[in-house]
């Protein structure tokens, strides 16, 4: 088993309800789904956002789409008007979410080495 | 499939502020039926509420009616008809100024305006809370009874149906206020293929249609994270178009030779975008289940999605209320290196010795050092070491004005009187904004229904 970060293995979008905020997570295939279904828990959700998430974390599951929903509530500081922070609905928090790490087959590991990351060599001139 | 038996729908701005450019590269670019533009967040009834109450003649997107002087010969001559919501809180001041630019636009006699009304609940608050609407906070469960004398909007969401009966009645263009948004574009399509309303696995497919198309580009390349170094031409981004079927089956493209990209990736993190229980995706026609979508990747630019289950609508509309809730500042200041943290982290604790000296009334101080932890808070880390700059943002809401407005005038003075090496305070004060706060709620549908109005008018 290796430890890898969760932007490795999946990709992610996140968004506003009033003070919830909503992460949709989505595996770069089902192999990893399987794997993230797991361990991305919404306990250990929870425990990643620390103080920044005042709230429970539910999570919702969408095998179909090899995704997981975690809605978070007391997300964004009293929510997208009132807050005072900077990401006031909550845009990044998906890649806050990729931040963290878990254990994964080392086979995984290696075939998912550098994904999720802007490879090197890379120029902005081509986008 | 013959042709003539697939409709395509395309969404032309995700919110108000997108690319003016977009909906005409949708209509010129490619073949298209319906044009959709979305110009309603959860807060713009509110700012064009303030807007109408200096002008009565005010109160909904203009750059809408700019958009049509524009882009409506092409619509006429290509038979595209175009649905938004850009009325506001004024949908008949929008459909008037729209008449005046469809004559300029040279289309009049050839051409229609339908108008939806109906949504808006400011002018009956008072009798609604009187006769036990209550309206209470869908998360809090408070009463809007103890904050109605600061409502400043009040809004029922309403479905389809509307929208539908103005296209069934000939309209070209039709304008409305609050309509959620994915129903502002399933419309087009239960219109088109004559969908009965109850018929709740096509509602679905509607419903799931409009949610890919209501934020532009958004399932079309733009802001998706798988690859995204690697997505083409955003400069000239497609936006999204739905070829959809009378099943309900539907695939999602955009124009030949646009910018972005449409795949797995970028269909599935839409899909996920601002839903809660997926099982349960509640909207005012129908009860959707996304855990019944089937998603496949036909290549070159086309996901084809099928499948979706839908369960009957609830007796309930979302009402979107905006009420006053204090006020609120921010303002930033640029540390460079040496030592950038700690002279931005010395500066923030200056500013707080001040606020609390001058017996500001401050409800929440947030501190954030741009640079390190400003996106992500505690998830950032330890400070980067040696940091070749960084930008201080203090920001602080408060019940009282006069603290706010105190506060927007402590953060210049540091520049003399602060640690050193300390830049771009040009943009001047912090500038006081007024809290709108949102305040969701449910209202029963035949509350609201009998109020609704559709008419259509000529060009």
């Amino acid at each position: 088993m290796r430890r890898v970060p969760l932007v490795q293995l999946a990709h992610a979008r996140s968004g506003d309800k009033g003070d919830s905020a909503n992460i949709g997570v989505v595996a770069y295939d089902e192999e990893i789904y399987r794997i993230i279904e797991k361990e991305v828990t919404s306990d250990r959700v929870k425990h990643h956002f620390g103080s920044w998430v005042v709230g429970p974390v539910k999570r919702y599951e969408l095998p179909n789409l090899c995704a997981l929903n975690f809605v978070l509530r007391g997300a964004l500081d009293g929510g997208g008007t009132v807050s005072l922070r900077s990401d006031a609905q909550g845009k990044v928090l998906s890649a806050g979410l990729l931040r963290m790490e878990i254990d994964v087959p080392d086979s995984v590991a290696e075939r998912t080495a550098g994904w999720g990351r802007v490879p090197d060599g890379w120029t902005p001139e081509g986008s | 499939m013959a042709e003539r038996d697939v409709v395509r729908l395309g969404g032309g701005q995700g919110f108000w502020g997108d690319d003016l450019e977009a909906p005409v590269r949708l209509v010129e670019g490619g073949p298209l039926d319906y044009l959709m533009l979305d110009y309603l967040a959860e807060v713009t009834m509110s700012i064009l509420r303030k807007l109408r109450s200096r002008d009565p003649s005010a109160g909904y997107a203009r750059d809408f009616v700019a958009l049509m002087e524009r882009i409506w010969p092409a619509c006429v001559e290509r038979g595209i008809r175009v649905v938004a919501n850009a009325g506001g809180v004024n949908p008949q001041g929008c459909a008037d100024a729209l008449e005046e630019a469809g004559q300029e636009a040279g289309v009049s006699g050839r051409t229609t305006i339908g108008l939806v009304r109906g949504d808006d609940l400011m002018p009956r608050l008072d009798e609604l809370l009187q006769t036990g609407h209550e309206m209470a906070h869908l998360e809090t469960g408070a009463p809007l009874s103890s904050v109605a004398d600061r409502v400043r909007s009040a809004n029922a969401y309403l479905g389809a149906a509307p929208v539908v009966e103005a296209l069934r009645l000939g309209s070209d263009v039709v304008v409305t206020g609050r309509v959620a948004d994915p129903a502002l574009a399933a419309a087009a399509l239960i219109h088109h293929h004559d969908w009965a309303l109850h018929d709740h696995d096509r509602m679905a497919a509607a419903i799931l249609a409009g949610h890919i198309v209501e934020c532009g580009a958004q399932s079309t390349g733009g802001n998706c994270m798988a690859e995204w170094w690697s997505i083409p031409r955003l400069d000239i981004a497609g936006f999204p178009v739905v070829e959809v079927e009378p099943s309900g089956a539907f695939t999602v493209t955009k124009h030949p030779g646009s910018g972005g990209r449409v795949d797995r990736a970028s269909v599935t993190e839409q899909i996920v975008y601002e839903i809660g229980d997926p099982h349960r995706v509640v909207t005012p026609d129908v009860v959707a289940d996304f855990t019944t979508i089937r998603l496949s990747d036909q290549g070159r630019d086309r996901v084809r999605l099928e499948g979706i289950r839908g369960a009957p609508p609830t007796d309930f509309y979302k009402v979107s209320v905006a009420y006053a809730a204090g006020w609120m500042a921010a303002g930033t200041l640029l540390y460079s290196w040496p030592d950038a943290l700690q002279k931005a982290q010395a500066a923030d604790a200056q500013l707080r010795r001040r606020f609390e000296r001058l017996g500001l009334k401050l409800d929440a101080i947030n501190t954030e050092l741009v640079g390190w932890n400003a996106a992500h808070g505690p998830l950032a880390g330890a400070p980067p070491a040696d940091v070749p700059e960084v930008q201080l943002r203090v920001a602080v809401r408060s019940a009282d004005r006069r603290s706010v407005e105190r506060f927007s005038r402590e953060m210049a003075p540091l520049v003399l009187t602060g640690p050193p090496s300390v830049t771009a305070y040009a943009g001047g004060r912090a500038r006081v904004q007024e809290i709108m706060a949102y305040w969701p709620a449910l209202i029963r549908k035949d509350v609201v229904d009998p109020h609704v109005r559709v008419e259509v008018r000529p060009v």
